[in-house]
């Protein structure tokens, strides 16, 4: 009797270490990138208070970009790259309402309707572009976006101003023709999203402080889990073993926030853009409620194997042209917040990077090529921005240059890129491999 | 004959280029721009992106796609070229270089890091065959940005390639002191009137596209050319592939390294850090616009589409301008949309997996 | 008996580019029949599938002639949605399953159960939600149906191969509306238990009322399952018949027939070279024809022919020695052991082979004739290159001298030795392949499936050329068809290819009925 449970026992504690071994291979990046953003935080020497206050603005200024990755990557077609053609619509709708003069939260819910139209456009082009180069769709979305800047370039750097007409002095260069290089955005849409209360003094319900913010997400949090389990079918309901550790991070933020309110500490500086915040949450319910629905399902038919779901009788260029319509949407709306969160831009380059750094993030997150959640863009964020921020100051810490800390940041971005997309590629040779045995 | 067949394979996309190329000739003619001038630099131009473009070569004939990731060998060059600088500061004294002296050691430096770097990196390709082009692109741009730590801490001691304060290498490096810049170019160089003939320049292209012939004929060559077309076909005939695409890729590996200092010498300056950066994406779209496709490819097909790529490049900007002041842009604008243009089009000519 | 036909076929006939695949083929299957279609490959039992799901490639060739009656209304089938809305449902032979979805979204793919909601009610009934619910408890229903315990939760990626052939069915009986079920050699993959609950399973299938068309090679399963039996052979309709008047030897017989096109080759005087290859136990992993240990010897100047039905590891064989497959076991040519995975070695031992594959493994399409003639001794035995040390140039004069030699000798129609291969007729492309082999000056020559694709008066002179091969240079060849008759009309010996190994060797004269028996995996009875 004895013996039986011994052996019981020790073969579930087997089970757990294999569980967790499997567990930790598997989100090997994201373990990864934990450990090197604390250690990055831990030599930069930054203050809490500097760091949270960083955080809270990348946080709100990046996370719906990211989310515009994740449907492509439902419907098999990888990173979609081609987001930063959304981006370049973004700028351009951008442009113009500022320079019709409109801002505030007027002014970016008019750039989110006039962007809309023109990003889907863009998506449809770049939807059929896709599928005639299948299974090239991610090396199609870069070069698309080169070619894509020279296009963008040739309108405002050329022809507005000239072809286009254009009076401003602010937006248009000196010599009557071509966008100025930086767009100033303040006293326009700056702001317009993040605090639309600006002009009527300081609102603290549409920025409440940091702490309150978290204390109210664990709450939303914990009844959100509870009418999960209730609802839910047993076998899909979380473990003990889950509830008791997210209970326990929920518990301790509550507790760290209370504490910062009541010692009044700098964190109670840190303003939440509520209402960006909001959008950002409502992406996500967007994102998780379409995964759930017909159209949903059948991107994930699509991704997982096009002529199952041919033979199936879905539409799969239909379904393809799609996905990359409402990630192009999704982008042009996500890079209006960017804009307004960061009040200034560069006309010719604020853009380019949307698509390294989104796809990095959502990497970093934990998603693959095949595989990307809410939960892997949310967390991938913060993690590829805390690097982000951390990393010019431990360089400067550690070799006494800034710069290092820049070179590295880029370098992990491309690198987990390159890593990841090489895995992918190695792990689909093999599958088609075995297929063939 | 060659010629004529290898206009044959120019579709639409090609002859829409080439027309262009045409129409910039004819209006620089027109608008009485200085010709002789716009040859010359044109003939520059070809002979300094001539061995990179001769790289993308056999990455497509061993079936591994053109070589978005030739920055590793440009990287390479640049690795070779920084240390023969280092050992002719080091050998002050010693040795006296004569520059042609130099720079052979510097291609013979860069010649190991392009070897073991080329099969290193024909392994990976291996690994992931059907998507190459995309992991190339993304091992290229990470090798650039981790070269970028690199040439900071690099043990380098010569101060003309320091940064007089701060550590690391310079961001451009200055050839001319060691009487290295335009080396090729000048040699044997003549004028037929205002026109400049960098005649070592193309003769080293000339040398290496012939080199390349002859290994194309070789029983080599040829296997890799079986790989490449029909893996299952060399498979059959007892060839084994994945040597072969290392073979291709090292090769493109070595050309992308000996271009970048062809290039380099001309230019006068080693470019480090962002620079290798986009240099890959210029080398794929010439030889594409010169007909070839991302499986198929010939040295017709390399010289057509430097001529045409990079005539274009050197002729747009100063006809451009001479239309209206205000479109100074047009000229690196055009050669982002026909650069990027004509890679989407082959991308999609390829007809996916 | 006033019951009518659910599926009533008549007349069919269908041509691909002048070619008659189908010849008024009549088929008619009552509800609840089990019924079995039996023939070679190439026998037409695709092409009738095809035409009765409405597949694209029917209709995009020109479509096919005669009438398709489902429960006596006449129908035409113009696409796969088409068919599956007649009530036609088909489990393929490969799995049209996605690993990461559960079992029951499998069952329910793209017939997914939704309701509406908020959103769908605004923007269209493409986002309405799944009802995983209702869709869960539908798939259970199916598979209850089945009689087997499959868990709808369970994700496809790690099930056995058996539990997904069972979802596949799952799938069609969960379409309300299902009237025919196709199985197209539906237990090819299964193990020996996992196949017989199959057939249990279409029994119970047909006892509910639907009509089940059984298409296998396993002679035996047909037997045991099936009403009636039709046998196809060379786009023709043989027989039907019912299943208590024939038997598994009676089918195969049927099955391979005699065809009347090539005269059998006479009985040779016994007399035999001394062995040149010997085979022993040897295994090849070659998808769909696997080899299972196969011993055998070959005899110097002889034609070998291996025959056999389709994916009983025939074609495996040739492919296995010349290191293509992975492959184990022992074979010795000439007394020497041959090193196994490597072709290089193969080639080295000189045997040349001319793939089944033609287009795809045979050939280079896109170079030249003379290129392609020569490659093979170029890179086997560096035929062709001229050496200086490290470096090697192709001779090029050698290779067109070797290539217009050849194009005179056999015939092969080109504008000239620079022709792209792709250009040619694919009996030209074949003298291509055999003068790539004879190029190569094997002591044996492994030839995989040498005439299919190709128009019946090449196929006469590419036997032709073997046999003169043989007869005139005294060269080995090693014939591997699944065309019988063309075995018989040129082999000395022909050794019969069942579940991976060697079920017997017969000369051509033999009879039918043995040729029958091997192949359906019987053994010959001494006394017949």
């Amino acid at each position: 009797m004895a013996a039986s449970s011994r052996t019981v026992s020790g073969s579930l504690l087997h089970g757990r270490l294999a569980a967790a071994r499997s567990f930790a291979i598997r989100n090997m990046v994201t373990i990864m990138f934990l450990v090197i953003s604390a250690l990055g935080y831990k030599l930069s020497g930054m203050t809490p208070f500097l760091f949270l206050m960083d955080i809270v603005a990348r946080i709100s200024r990046n996370a719906f970009l990211v989310l515009a990755l994740i449907i492509p990557v439902m419907a098999g077609m990888g990173l979609n790259f081609s987001i930063v053609l959304g981006a370049m619509a973004a700028q351009a709708v951008v442009i113009f309402v500022t320079h019709w003069g409109f801002g505030g939260l007027p002014g970016v819910l008019l750039s989110m309707v006039l962007v809309t139209p023109l990003a889907a456009v863009l998506g449809l082009l770049t939807g059929n572009l896709f599928n005639r180069a299948k299974g090239q769709e991610m090396i199609a979305g870069l070069i698309l976006g080169f070619f894509a800047q020279g296009i963008y370039e040739l309108i405002f750097l050329q022809l507005v101003g000239g072809i286009i007409p254009m009076d401003n002095p602010a937006i248009v260069m000196s010599s009557g023709v071509g966008v100025r290089t930086t767009i100033d955005l303040t006293n326009g849409l700056k702001y317009g999203l993040d605090w639309p209360g600006q002009y009527w003094g300081n609102d603290l319900l549409l920025r409440p402080t940091l702490p309150w913010v978290i204390i109210g997400m664990a709450a939303a949090l914990a009844v959100g889990i509870i009418i999960y389990q209730l609802r839910t079918d047993r076998r899909r309901r979380m473990s003990t073993a889950q509830l008791v550790i997210t209970g326990a991070a929920l518990a301790w933020a509550c507790w760290w926030s209370v504490q910062q309110i009541q010692s009044r500490s700098q964190i109670n500086w840190i303003r939440v853009p509520l209402l960006t915040w909001l959008v950002i949450a409502a992406a996500c319910a967007g994102v998780h409620f379409f995964s759930k629905t017909k159209l949903g399902q059948d991107m994930r038919t699509v991704g997982q194997d096009r002529h199952v779901a041919a033979v199936a009788g879905i539409d799969v260029d239909r379904v393809r042209i799609i996905a990359i319509i409402l990630s192009m949407v999704m982008a042009a709306w996500g890079h209006i917040i960017f804009l307004q969160n960061i009040g200034t831009f560069s006309t010719y380059g604020s853009h380019e990077q949307v698509g390294l750094y989104s796809a990095a993030a959502l990497l970093i997150g934990g998603a693959t090529v095949a595989r990307a959640t809410i939960g892997h863009g949310i967390l991938g964020t913060v993690l590829f921005h805390t690097l982000f921020i951390v990393a010019p100051a431990a360089g400067r810490q550690l070799f006494g240059d800034a710069q290092i800390g820049e070179y590295f940041r880029v370098f992990v971005a491309y690198g987990i890129i390159g890593v990841t997309l090489a895995m992918h590629a190695w792990k689909q040779v093999l599958q088609r491999r075995s297929a063939a045995q | 004959m060659r010629v004529k067949s290898a206009f044959k394979d120019m579709d639409i996309a090609r002859l829409i280029i080439a027309a262009f190329f045409v129409f910039l000739c004819i209006a620089a003619v027109a608008l009485r721009l200085n010709i002789s001038e716009l040859i010359s630099s044109s003939l520059t131009q070809m002979g300094m992106w001539g061995v990179l473009v001769l790289a993308m070569l056999p990455a497509i004939v061993s079936g591994t796609g053109p070589n978005f990731g030739v920055s590793l060998g440009i990287v390479c060059g640049l690795l070779g070229g920084l240390t023969a600088l280092e050992l002719a500061y080091r050998m002050e004294g010693v040795v006296a270089f004569p520059p042609g002296a130099l720079f052979l050691v510097a291609i013979l430096f860069s010649l190991p890091f392009a070897l073991l770097v080329g099969i290193g990196y024909g392994w990976l390709l291996n690994r992931v065959k059907g998507s190459e082009m995309m992991i190339a692109t993304y091992v290229g741009f990470s090798i650039v940005s981790i070269m970028k730590l690199a040439w900071v801490f690099l043990p380098f001691k010569n101060p003309e390639m320091a940064w007089p304060i701060g550590r690391g290498v310079r961001v451009q490096i200055a050839l001319a002191n060691r009487g290295l810049a335009q080396i090729l170019n000048n040699f044997l160089a003549f004028r037929i009137g205002d026109v400049v003939v960098p005649t070592g320049l193309l003769l080293a292209v000339a040398l290496a596209a012939f080199l390349m012939w002859l290994f194309l004929r070789s029983q080599t060559g040829m296997a890799m050319a079986t790989a490449g077309s029909n893996p299952r076909f060399a498979e059959a005939s007892g060839i084994v592939v994945d040597h072969q695409r290392i073979i291709g890729t090292v090769l493109s590996t070595v050309l992308g390294a000996v271009g970048i200092l062809v290039y380099s010498q001309s230019y006068g300056f080693l470019q480090l850090y962002e620079a290798p950066m986009f240099m890959p994406f210029v080398a794929v779209a010439a030889i594409l616009i010169g007909g070839a496709s991302v499986k198929k490819a010939t040295i017709t097909h390399v010289i057509i589409g430097t001529v045409l790529f990079l005539g274009i490049q050197v002729v747009a900007v100063p006809v451009a301008n001479a239309f209206t002041a205000d479109w100074s842009s047009m000229g690196e604008i055009s050669r982002k949309i026909i650069q990027n243009g004509v890679i989407l089009y082959a991308l999609t000519q390829a007809g996916g997996e | 008996m006033a019951v009518e036909p659910i599926l009533r076929m008549k007349g069919i006939s269908k041509s691909y580019y002048g070619t008659k695949v189908l010849d008024s083929i009549n088929l008619s299957i009552m509800p609840g029949e089990v019924h079995g279609i039996v023939g070679e490959n190439g026998a037409g039992k695709s092409t009738l599938m095809n035409i009765l799901f409405g597949m694209s490639v029917i209709h995009s060739t020109g479509g096919f002639e005669g009438s398709i009656e489902i429960a006596g209304q006449p129908v035409e089938i113009k696409s796969p949605l088409q068919a599956m809305s007649l009530g036609i449902g088909m489990v393929h032979q490969e799995f049209m399953l996605l690993p990461n979805y559960s079992v029951a979204e499998n069952i329910k793919l793209n017939r997914e159960v939704l309701k509406p909601n908020f959103i769908s009610r605004i923007f269209g009934p493409k986002l309405q939600s799944l009802d995983y619910d209702q869709m869960y408890a539908d798939s259970r229903k199916a598979l209850e149906r089945l009689n087997i315990g499959i868990d709808e939760y369970a994700l496809i990626a790690g099930l056995p191969v058996g539990h997904m052939q069972f979802t596949e069915i799952a799938r069609e009986l969960d379409k309300q509306n299902l009237r025919i079920l196709v199985f197209d050699e539906p237990t090819a993959v299964l193990g020996e238990s996992e196949a017989d609950h199959l057939l249990q399973a279409i029994k119970e299938i047909a006892a509910s009322g639907i009509a089940v068309l059984f298409i296998t090679h396993r002679l035996n399963e047909i037997i045991e399952v099936c009403d009636n039996i039709t046998v196809l052979r060379d786009g023709r309709h043989v027989t039907t018949k019912a299943k208590q008047d024939t038997n598994v030897i009676e089918l195969a017989e049927l099955m391979v027939g005699r065809s009347m096109s090539f005269a059998t080759r006479q009985r040779q005087s016994s007399h035999q070279g001394r062995p040149i290859m010997e085979i022993k136990n040897l295994s090849v992993d070659m998808p769909g024809e696997r080899v299972r240990g196969v011993n055998l010897t070959v005899y110097e100047g002889e034609i070998l022919g291996i025959g056999g039905l389709a994916g009983q590891g025939k074609i495996g064989i040739a492919n296995g020695i010349m290191g293509l497959f992975p492959t184990s076991g022992e074979v010795k040519v000439s007394g020497a052991s041959l090193e196994l995975n490597n072709p290089s070695a193969s080639i080295a031992a000189g045997l040349a082979f001319m793939s089944e594959d033609r287009r795809g493994v045979g050939l280079l399409l896109d170079s030249s004739i003379e290129l392609n003639i020569a490659s093979g001794a170029m890179f086997g035995t560096g035929r062709f290159v001229k050496t200086w040390g490290p470096f090697s140039q192709v001779d090029q004069a050698a290779i067109r001298e070797n290539a217009e030699k050849y194009i005179a000798d056999l015939d092969i129609r080109c504008t000239g030795p620079k022709q792209h291969v792709r250009q040619l007729s694919g009996g030209n492309q074949q003298k291509v392949c055999i003068a790539r082999a004879l190029t190569m000056n094997p002591k044996i020559l492994l030839v995989s499936e040498p005439t299919r694709g190709i128009d019946v008066g090449a196929k006469q002179l590419v036997l032709d050329t073997l046999r003169r091969l043989n007869a005139e240079l005294g060269m080995t060849i090693v014939v591997t068809s699944s065309e019988l008759a063309e075995l018989r009309s040129i082999c000395t010996r022909i050794a019969i290819i069942t579940d991976g190994r060697v079920a017997g060797i017969l000369r051509p004269d033999d009879s039918d009925v043995n040729f029958g028996l091997l192949m359906a995996g019987q053994p010959i009875d001494k006394g017949a």
